[in-house]
């Protein structure tokens, strides 16, 4: 049985502190006016080797809102393009840098409920696989998973709250100028934004809520009934889960760049939270068996997370090069603007979260032995979850604070509030109940399993 | 003490003959091969052989095989005859690169995969036409077969063998 100790308990709730009042600081250093923009982009300008940037900016710029432009201000966007630019630009970094709060949390929120999301569909497919090796892992899973419900609504509340900050179809400006949005305003609504998000909560929390109840009577029980049980709910989660996944991904992230769109953005996000949730359990695992406290699982069951950590980052690097290639090689204006953007005036993160996700996990990974070392383990997988919330913010920052962007106190502070909240969470959980699901008919196979 | 003599033990089923071999590996009998229908796994293991380096070799492989890749797309599409294709005309390796991506993948899986089976038949000196090792046919349909060579007493050894769960014995001629 696990304690959750009152050391961190207290440094969750520090983290929780320190991560509120950077972001409030950042948010209250963000709100800037017009002018101070116009002194900033001016002295930006008078350095020496500005004016290729500013060059560089405004043309990337118009790839960027070419279209907005074109709509926003439809008759005129060119005709006073001389003489107005100056004056839209300053708007324009007067928005991005008031955005840039709202979307360093939003980055945060996500990437943490996408670890809990991960982790239950992960949790769902050992169950409706019956699948024996993993059982004694299960306790883990559904404490990660309770992260769940009140991670997902977060991003809800901040996608809302944020509202044009993050995604610039809910300003009725843009909307009123621009046609393609207008076209695609019967899915990219306010009302149905927030009824779809409810939908899709509603039926993850629901599923997780009967699972660990099942889970938890299964121990006790002297029949398979709730076993039986959880195999059902499981299997029909399932297919809730890979619709409503990709749905998820269009309104919460694809949607930030309205007019962009892909078609294996679901799995490609899905690729992201499944390495995500996998490292997440291996490094929670490999915490407590530090601790004593999972002596039954031994290193074959690390070795198979590993295998699955290993498998889901060329997983996840096959679903982005297939994206990246097939928009590179069809060189579609509406479609290329998207790794334009990244390329040009995100070129270091992008492809260094390229080779965190990919290249460094598949060398340090490939070596059969190297995946039962907790300490390969542990570097991967940190490195994995860096990469990954680089992943995240190279969805949402492009889009909402475009050439504004750094890692900052907005950035920091954010990830400390949700890695709180997430410790908070999960461990608590964790501290519930007894830690081997010594209820469910595979746990002996479970304990058993060696390779 | 006799000279040593080979035996055959044949077995019908993997779990008794894993235990076997362990048993017979403690009575400090030297086996000399398992033949067996099919894959046992864990056999190497309580066999006590070396571990596989084939991995290594498949990376090896791998490498060569992402080379021979690059190599071969950069003669083709940059140096021999570059083409325009969707507007990307092929002057530069580097600016063409993801298009010979799936090219490099295939190259590298493919002499990975035909490397590694050529080195596995090299390794157990298989090649075509050779005449069959194994010496009772039924290793390639149900049963699965111990050499090994003791100086113990013919008698002393059989009733071991029963012991272990051996279906039948057998002392070829030589």
């Amino acid at each position: 049985m696990y304690t959750f100790s009152n050391r961190l308990k207290i440094f969750s709730i520090v983290l929780i502190i320190i991560g509120s009042l950077g972001w409030f600081y950042s948010y209250s250093v963000s709100h800037i006016t017009l002018e101070e923009v116009k002194t900033m982009l001016a002295s930006e300008s008078h350095h020496g080797h500005s004016h290729s940037i500013i060059d560089k900016e405004n043309e990337v710029h118009h790839n960027e809102y070419v279209d907005e432009h074109n709509t926003k201000n439809h008759d005129s966007a060119y005709s006073k393009d001389d003489h107005g630019h100056e004056k839209d630009h300053a708007e324009h970094v007067l928005h991005q840098i008031h955005n840039r709060p709202y979307a360093a949390l939003y980055v945060a929120a996500f990437f943490f409920m996408m670890i809990s999301l991960g982790v239950l569909a992960f949790y769902a497919i050992q169950y409706a696989s019956q699948a024996g090796w993993s059982p004694v892992l299960f306790r883990v899973m559904e404490s990660i998973t309770y992260y769940l419900l009140p991670g997902s609504l977060i991003v809800l509340l901040i996608a809302v709250i944020g509202d044009k900050h993050i995604f610039i179809w809910m300003d009725p400006d843009v909307v009123a100028h621009d046609e393609i949005i207008q076209g695609k305003s019967a899915w990219l609504n306010k009302n149905s934004f927030i009824v779809r998000g409810l939908i899709y909560i509603a039926g993850w929390s629901l599923y997780r809520y009967f699972t660990r109840k099942f889970s938890i009577a299964q121990d006790k029980a002297r029949d398979n009934k709730n076993f039986k049980r959880n195999f059902q709910i499981s299997a029909g989660f399932l297919v809730f889960f890979i619709y409503t996944e990709s749905m998820m991904s269009w309104d919460w992230i694809m949607s930030v760049d309205p007019h962009w769109f892909s078609t294996l953005f679901g799995w490609y996000v899905f690729a992201s939270m499944a390495v995500s949730g996998i490292t997440v359990i291996a490094l929670i695992t490999i915490y407590l068996k530090s601790k004593n406290l999972l002596n039954f699982v031994n290193d074959s069951h690390l070795h198979d997370l590993a295998k699955f950590m290993f498998g889901f980052s060329v997983f996840w690097a096959y679903l982005w090069f297939s994206q990246f290639m097939l928009i590179w090689y069809a060189n579609i204006p509406e479609e290329v603007t998207y790794f334009v953007t990244r390329i040009e005036m995100y070129p270091i993160p992008f492809f260094t979260m390229f080779s965190l996700n990919f290249i460094f996990p598949f060398l340090v990974l490939m070596n059969s032995d190297y995946k039962r070392v907790p300490i390969f383990i542990v570097m991967a997988g940190i490195v994995i979850l860096i990469g990954h919330y680089m992943d995240v913010y190279m969805m949402i920052m492009p889009a909402t604070v475009v050439d504004r962007y750094g890692f900052g106190i907005a950035e920091i502070s954010s990830i400390l509030i949700f890695l709180g909240l997430f410790l908070l969470f999960v461990f608590y959980s964790l501290s519930k109940h007894e830690l081997l699901a010594k209820g469910n008919p595979m746990i002996k196979e479970s304990e058993n399993f060696h390779y | 003490m006799g000279s040593k003599n080979t035996y055959y033990a044949l077995y019908n089923d993997d779990d008794v003959l894993l235990s076997a071999v362990k048993k017979i590996r403690e009575s400090k009998i030297d086996i000399e091969e398992v033949y067996t229908p099919f894959p046992v796994h864990g056999l190497d293991k309580v066999m006590g052989l070396k571990p596989t380096r084939i991995a290594i070799a498949a990376f090896l492989y791998g490498c060569i095989g992402i080379t021979v890749a690059t190599l071969m797309m950069y003669y083709i599409m940059i140096v021999d005859w570059p083409q325009n294709i969707g507007g990307k005309p092929s002057f530069s390796y580097l600016e063409n690169m993801p298009a010979f991506v799936p090219i490099m993948f295939e190259m590298t899986v493919f002499h990975a995969a035909h490397l590694m089976v050529i080195t596995f038949y090299l390794r157990s000196r298989m090649w075509p036409l050779k005449k069959a090792e194994n010496p009772d046919p039924r290793t390639t349909d149900d049963h699965f077969l111990i050499e090994l060579s003791s100086d113990k007493t013919e008698v002393s050894l059989k009733k071991f063998l029963k012991q272990t769960g051996a279906v039948e014995i057998n002392k070829p001629n030589k």
